[in-house]
């Protein structure tokens, strides 16, 4: 049993190879995640999905009621968290507050057997990769966010694990904050060898840190894709609103797309079948009349529904034949008198879309 | 001169009323009468009996009150008893509270219910029940006996048992309290880091939790001391043996009520020190 267990590890392939069912009556999360050591994959869903669950599956806090998880070979799905070879950063951190850094960094290690000078010194080592040599002896709460996170990050990657799992890894931190870490945790997850996975719901920091995304929406892998691809195609409302994107699903015969919902789009492509069509809310321009001597060849009745500042630009939600956004200058706005209720007419270029296949 | 007492206490404390409320309320109307006479008598009810202590004590006397050797030996045997049932407490006793806040299992509601029993019991009740389960021909004392040849009742260990039995709900439901207030999570993050169970229970939540923990200790410590019931009738009086500081008080009561006053003095001494100890946790907290 145990050699065959012992060749099984190493034909195997190494990294991440999990199918993750957790069944909670209302709630059934079921994901299939894999994973090649030194890829770094994001969670991407909006708040409920299920990313934490699987996190926390992943991790062997919540324990799977169907699937597999191997582990470079090795199948762990009975295994204990405390003797999986997984490292997890926490949301919100959870360093043990009694603890200085360095003590918190060497906690993995004395558990894993180490001596105490030795863990210490293994945790000197890690905060001083980190940048934190001078914060090695303050305790938990005279840490800033940005350093607690990277005290975080060395602890959980002192017990060397084979997967490191991070939890919203930058939703604790201000948004000035964020920034900085962000490259920084870029370059950590860079170095790191072994399989990364973060979970987020924000597509920037998904966008930044992962080399992969897998969207999760009610549960289940919505789309998967490297960052660039999940911004052009997007696959459902959720991330063309996340990459912000007018998203449209119908069916092509040539430059035509006629829409499920009754309008058709022209479009530069010439495609068959279902597709989707993509356009930016930039593309979208806004007329108070009828527009005559437009070259677009699309053209739509609208009602403003809503409309939301940012910087100098307004962004206008519109609905009527097909619900569309609409990006445009206060200026414009102004001059186009844009209130809620308002009627408009709205354009866009054939060329200025994006047609892809289902 | 108790009555001069009463209206000392009562004028005091109409200076001091106002003005925390104010602290609390930011000022505003004052307490309506229904509720501040009632209240003033509730007050007045629980401080009268101990001023009337002080007044009624034997000072000149009191040197030669408290230099007899049972007194001694009696609160020696109070604090040692006393402290040894509260370590017995934390050794059994924090454990438990950890497996009603942490271990979710059927029944989880009634043991809470066990535990909480002897809070509410009548400690005399307490020490029959320990003797029908400990004394020499008691379910698990006869046992004991043949088995060990241990015998409790009528022993030190015996007061200590007693003190425990009564002591002991006090640590654990304080204990639970502040366990279920600590973050779990902590002890998840523990057990990624590659701990057991019951290396995170040691090294990351026995911190967290330290301070209910103690807070627990000093309520148990300071019931066992005063424990008078359960241990009399448990452990009985023999001076030096069994009996403790507030079997001596109620023995000298009988035959020299000063000494039993000046005996008083002393454990209400050991129980304002004990109030002054947890001061930051209780009488901020209210």
């Amino acid at each position: 049993m145990t050699e065959t267990h012992g060749l099984a590890a190493r034909t195997a392939p190494d990294g991440l190879d999990a199918r993750l069912v957790v069944d909670r009556g209302a709630f059934r999360l079921d994901v299939t995640l894999t994973v090649a050591p030194g890829e770094v994959v994001a969670l991407l869903g909006p708040n409920g999905a299920g990313k934490t669950t699987a996190l926390r599956a992943l991790a062997g806090l919540t324990p799977l009621t169907g699937g597999h998880l191997r582990l470079d070979g090795a199948a762990l799905e009975r295994t204990p968290p405390e003797s999986r070879p997984v490292g997890v950063v926490f949301q919100d951190y959870l360093l043990f507050p009694h603890l200085t850094a360095l003590d918190n960094v060497a906690f993995g290690p004395r558990c894993q057997g180490a001596a105490k000078a030795e863990a210490r010194a293994q945790a000197a080592q890690w905060l001083d990769r980190l940048g934190l040599a001078d914060h090695s002896g303050a305790k938990p709460r005279r840490l800033s966010g940005g350093q607690a996170q990277r005290v975080a990050l060395a602890r959980a990657l002192a017990t060397r694990p084979r997967l490191l799992l991070l939890d919203e890894p930058l939703a604790a931190l201000d948004a000035r904050t964020r920034l900085e870490v962000r490259t920084q945790l870029r370059r950590h997850l860079a170095e790191f060898e072994a399989v990364a996975v973060l979970v987020t719901h924000d597509p920037l920091d998904a966008m930044v840190l992962a080399d992969r995304l897998v969207v999760v929406e009610h549960g289940e892998v919505v789309q998967e894709g490297t960052p660039s691809d999940i911004a052009r195609h997007p696959r459902t409302d959720y991330i063309a609103q996340l990459v912000g994107l007018n998203l449209h699903r119908g069916h092509a015969e040539g430059h035509t797309v006629r829409l499920d919902t009754g309008p058709a789009i022209t479009t530069a492509e010439v495609l068959s079948g279902p597709v989707f069509v993509a356009f930016p809310p930039s593309a979208v321009t806004l007329h108070r009349s009828r527009p005559t001597g437009s070259s677009a060849r699309n053209v739509w009745r609208c009602e403003v529904a809503g409309l939301e500042t940012h910087g100098d630009q307004v962004r206008a939600a519109l609905t009527g034949v097909l619900p569309l956004a609409a990006d445009l200058t206060t200026v414009a706005a102004a001059e186009l008198d844009l209130h809620p209720g308002a009627e408009v007419w709205a354009t866009v270029k054939a060329t200025q879309t994006h047609a892809y296949p289902v | 001169m108790t009555t001069t007492a009463k209206s000392d206490a009562a004028s005091g404390t109409l200076r001091g009323g106002p003005r925390r409320r104010r602290v609390r309320e930011g000022g505003g109307r004052g307490a309506p009468l229904p509720l501040l006479v009632p209240a003033l008598i509730g007050l007045a009810f629980l401080v009268v009996p101990l001023i009337a202590l002080l007044v009624r004590a034997p000072w000149r006397s009191m040197p030669e009150q408290l230099t007899g050797a049972e007194v001694w030996q009696a609160l020696r045997l109070s604090l040692i008893c006393a402290t040894a049932a509260t370590a017995v407490s934390l050794v059994i006793g924090v454990p438990l509270a950890w497996l009603l806040a942490r271990v979710e299992f059927r029944g989880r509601g009634i043991v809470r219910a066990l535990v909480t029993l002897p809070l509410v019991l009548p400690p005399v009740v307490g020490g029959v029940a320990l003797l029908t389960a400990l004394g020499r021909n008691g379910i698990v004392g006869q046992w004991l006996d043949s088995w060990f040849g241990i015998t409790l009742p009528f022993t030190t260990a015996g007061v200590v048992v007693a003190e425990a039995f009564v002591a002991m709900p006090f640590l654990v439901i304080s204990v639970e309290g502040t366990l279920r207030a600590a973050d779990p999570r902590y002890e998840e993050a523990a057990t990624t880091l590659g701990a057991s169970r019951f290396t995170a229970f040691r090294r990351v939540t026995l911190p967290l939790i330290a301070p209910g923990i103690a807070a627990g200790a000093v309520l148990a410590w300071a019931r066992a001391l005063g424990e008078f019931g359960a241990t009399i009738t448990f452990a009985g009086n023999f001076p030096g043996r069994t009996q403790t500081m507030p079997l001596a008080v109620y023995l000298a009561l009988q035959s020299d009520p000063e000494a039993a006053i000046a005996l008083s003095l002393v454990l209400l001494a050991v129980s304002v020190a004990v109030l002054a100890g947890l001061r930051d946790r209780w009488m901020t907290a209210g």
